[in-house]
């Protein structure tokens, strides 16, 4: 196991996606190599710093139009 | 449809698409409430536009409510709404850049294998080091700069929590498709955040 292996895998790495050999495998490169760690731990730190809802909140006044526009369509369809 | 039905709490998702099309607008009502912040979201992201991102989210839930009678429930509700806000927020994207043509299939470009460049350790608690609206700002600008074939990938499998078969299915593309984009993706918004986020 090298380095470039590993950030070749490290996608399915993340993901849980590799067998469990290639998995150990990887773990324990990353053990012994800064690099590896950095990047592993750095790009998991990216998914979830995208995953933060509060960053992305869906602004009041957007939700109260949906639900507006969709309410007068329902009332649209019953009438 | 009725607004009158007693209202139903935390049912689950097949329930309420049951209840809806049997005319209730409150399990419709619920559906959009479940859903209503990732579809903003996700047409955020993909638009990178707060106006196109509310037309997305409008248009989206307007569909889905007119075309609930044909959804055949053979993918969960959340996959298909989803379908519709991706193919809505390209049609977007698209009329604002006319220029160019703008697909989720192109084949990836080969500008080579994607190498990691930046080792450096970040902050401990990279979202303190800046403010909140200052590290909006940042992840903004960095999903923006992907294109939007990998862009879509990593908000759906990553932020909005399909699975990747659930991804290829929405997108069209082959699992090792969605598989590749979502891989550069990540590392390509790693070495972005990195210099901004990384110690010292």
């Amino acid at each position: 196991m090298d380095c470039q292996q590993v950030f070749r895998e490290i996608s399915n790495f993340l993901d849980g996606d590799l067998d469990p050999e290639l998995k150990r495998a990887i773990e324990a490169h990353a053990c012994g190599c800064h690099h590896c760690e950095v990047v592993v731990d750095t790009t998991r730190k990216t998914i979830e710093l995208y995953c933060d809802g509060r960053l992305f909140a869906l602004p009041l006044r957007v939700r109260e139009r949906l639900h507006a526009t969709l309410r007068q369509k329902c009332h649209q369809k019953l009438s | 449809m009725s607004e009158t039905s007693p209202r139903t709490v935390e049912q689950s998702e097949s329930a309420l698409v049951t209840a809806a099309k049997a005319g209730s607008y409150d399990a419709f009502e619920q559906l959009v409430n479940r859903y209503e912040h990732k579809i903003y979201r996700l047409g955020l992201n993909i638009t990178g536009n707060p106006e196109d991102a509310e037309d997305v989210l409008q248009e989206a839930f307007l569909k889905a409510f007119e075309n609930l009678p044909k959804f055949r429930e053979d993918s969960r509700f959340y996959t298909w709404i989803v379908r519709i806000a991706v193919n809505q927020a390209l049609m977007k994207l698209r009329k604002r850049r006319s220029d160019k043509l703008v697909s989720l299939d192109d084949p990836i470009e080969e500008d080579g294998e994607v190498i990691p460049r930046d080792f450096a350790d970040w902050a401990p608690n990279p979202e303190q080091l800046l403010g909140r609206t200052e590290t909006r700002e940042v992840l903004e600008k960095a999903i923006q700069d992907l294109p939007p074939s990998f862009r879509t990938v990593f908000m759906l499998r990553d932020v909005d929590g399909l699975s990747t078969e659930e991804t290829a299915e929405v997108l069209g593309l082959t699992i090792s498709a969605v598989k590749a984009r979502l891989f550069r993706a990540r590392l390509r918004l790693r070495e972005e955040l990195s210099k901004v986020f990384k110690r010292g």
